[in-house]
């Protein structure tokens, strides 16, 4: 499959979005709204679940199904605020010794007068600093979209996993195309030439696993996410959070050190 | 009338490139006159030298290149660069970025976007860099990422406190996934500076925006602002694409981060290393009497 065409199946209508993630892989998640800055932005969803009887923390950035849903979710395109709570929930999740589960799917976080005004840069900036040194287990998963810095946001991560067709890119293959080559026909060939694809990122060493879609059979994706899950969180739980922590850092720290 | 590269003044002119150079400079004449965005004057390029490139009339910030800062900031003869020799390689094969970086280490006559190293500033010992928008408007890659990284391990290394001026138009497309991934990279070498009790100064310079304004760029203990910088995550034409609608006069101007609680303060170039020099001096180590 072409990269255009793995584009086109993470942002396909009816692909499940992180609350089908939730609903599939926990028991009695139990969400938690609000940042306790400014508000709730419902383009983040976090809360506290089980997993196979371990407690652990969700966060998921959220689209939305159908057109009611995505305008409550802002399309999954988050403000300031929801990745205020998302790392607020992390910060919980440190407290309480419970590993991390994040599911990424946007196409970037919104760019807006008031996400502005607000401190995008700052709360992506945040969450970066702080995941990377946060002393649980941390594992993201990619979905669907994964854009630019808004999913990093959510990405700094012991391991990083993928579903097959999920893409993640510094800049859509749209904003490549207009903005670097003045030419929005060309998305098809910037969608090739920034290596967005599943497979190009493991090779490129940016994420651990890819995780086959079985032509979308959810039921059984989330079997394997769920063996998966805990068998990760098991081991990396043994580890010693300090250990965790600088292996996280040396995870990100090889790239591009060469 | 206005040359390109007027306010470049290379110290560190690598020998191989005058080989690429291919025209002969035409006469420069002495004194040379540049005409001031904002309030329109013309203006003396020596008097605009001696004023550190603000304008003596408006107090426009012109931009500056950054061995110009590192001569402004630092005290004379003591900043020692590091990694200065990095350069760039095509790490996704993306089309024509070899010639994007050729063409950017002779208009720059720099290696990279940003250079990194140690000074003293008032006397004060810190690590520096400063950020180039020469170099592909000061665009983090896989080079920028990991100097500045090295930069603040060094820091860490060595407790020093890191001083960074910024300038940048974000991540560097040209480099994919790998640029972004610097954003990561920087923060967690910024925090563990941070967690060993450093401190870091930044100053934000007009432009400062995207991956690098959502990494280190507010990832500092105390952030400066030049004034009338624009400083934000998405670029002003990208917000007006996004809500269809014209931007408010001085959105994103470094008093409006200012007045959002974003910036602790201005920072005119005038009194810039005094006041960063009294920063340093404020969180020196070893001495609280
Ligand atoms: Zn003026």
């Amino acid at each position: 499959m072409s990269a255009i065409d793995r584009l086109a199946a993470a942002r396909a209508k009816g692909r499940p979005t992180g609350m089908d993630y939730i609903d599939n892989l926990f028991e009695g998640f139990m969400e938690m709204h609000g940042d306790r800055r400014f508000g709730d932005d419902p383009a983040v969803v976090a809360g506290i679940a089980r997993l196979e009887g371990m407690p652990v923390t969700v966060i998921a950035l959220e689209k939305g199904h159908n057109t009611k849903e995505k305008v409550k979710r802002n399309f999954g395109s988050a403000h300031p605020e929801g990745y205020r709570k998302a790392l607020r929930q992390m910060h919980l999740a440190e407290k309480f010794g419970r590993p991390v589960i994040c599911f990424v799917d946007t196409a970037g976080a919104y760019c807006g007068i008031a996400a502005e005004e607000r401190g995008q840069g700052e709360a992506i900036a945040e969450n970066l600093m702080e995941m990377m040194t946060l002393r649980v287990p941390v594992v993201s998963i990619f979905i669907g979209e994964g854009g630019s810095g808004g999913a990093l946001a959510l990405a700094v991560a012991d391991e990083v996993w993928m579903l097959e067709n999920a893409v993640y890119s510094v800049i859509s293959p749209e904003g490549c195309a207009s903005i670097l080559w003045k030419d929005p026909g060309k998305v098809k060939e910037a969608a090739e030439c920034l290596k967005l694809t599943a497979e190009d990122l493991k090779t490129l060493g940016v994420v651990e696993r890819v995780v086959p879609e079985y032509d979308g059979d959810l039921q059984k994706i989330c079997g394997e996410l769920r063996a998966d899950l805990v068998e990760t969180l098991r081991k990396n739980r043994r580890v010693d959070p300090a250990e965790l922590a600088a292996r996280r850092y040396a995870r990100f720290r090889r790239i591009g050190a060469d | 009338m206005l040359r390109k590269d007027l306010f470049r003044r290379p110290k560190n002119e690598p020998e191989d490139y005058g080989r690429y150079t291919a025209k002969a400079h035409p006469d420069i004449p002495g004194e040379m006159c540049v005409l001031c965005p904002s309030c329109k004057e013309i203006l003396f390029t020596g008097v605009l030298e001696d004023n550190r490139y603000v304008c003596p009339k408006c107090g426009h910030h012109f931009r500056m290149n950054a061995r110009q800062r590192i001569d402004m900031i630092a005290d004379e003869g003591t900043f020692e660069e590091r990694d200065g020799a990095m350069h760039s390689k095509n790490r996704i094969g993306f089309p024509h970025y070899e010639e994007k970086l050729k063409q950017a280490r002779l208009s720059s006559r720099e290696r990279e976007g940003v250079v990194c190293g140690t000074a003293k500033i008032g006397g004060y010992d810190c690590a520096l860099f400063v950020m180039d928008s020469g170099f592909m408007m000061g665009s983090m890659g896989t080079v920028v990422g990991e100097k500045i990284t090295r930069l603040f391990e060094y820091a860490t290394q060595n407790s020093l406190p890191v001083v960074g001026f910024i300038v940048s138009g974000g991540a560097r497309m040209q480099e994919g996934i790998l640029s972004l991934m610097q954003m990561a990279k920087t923060s967690g070498a910024v925090k563990l500076h941070s967690d060993a009790g450093n401190l870091f100064v930044a100053v934000l310079t007009d432009p400062t925006t995207g991956g690098v304004t959502a990494s280190f760029g507010m990832e500092a203990d105390v952030i400066l602002a030049e004034p009338n910088a624009l400083i934000g995550f998405a670029g002003p034409r990208v917000i007006e694409q996004t809500i269809r609608q014209k931007l408010p006069a001085g959105f994103q101007r470094a008093e409006f981060l200012l007045e959002k609680g974003f910036v602790d303060s201005l920072s005119e170039r005038s009194g810039q290393k005094e006041q960063i020099t009294q920063l340093l001096s404020l969180h020196a180590k070893g001495d609280l009497t």
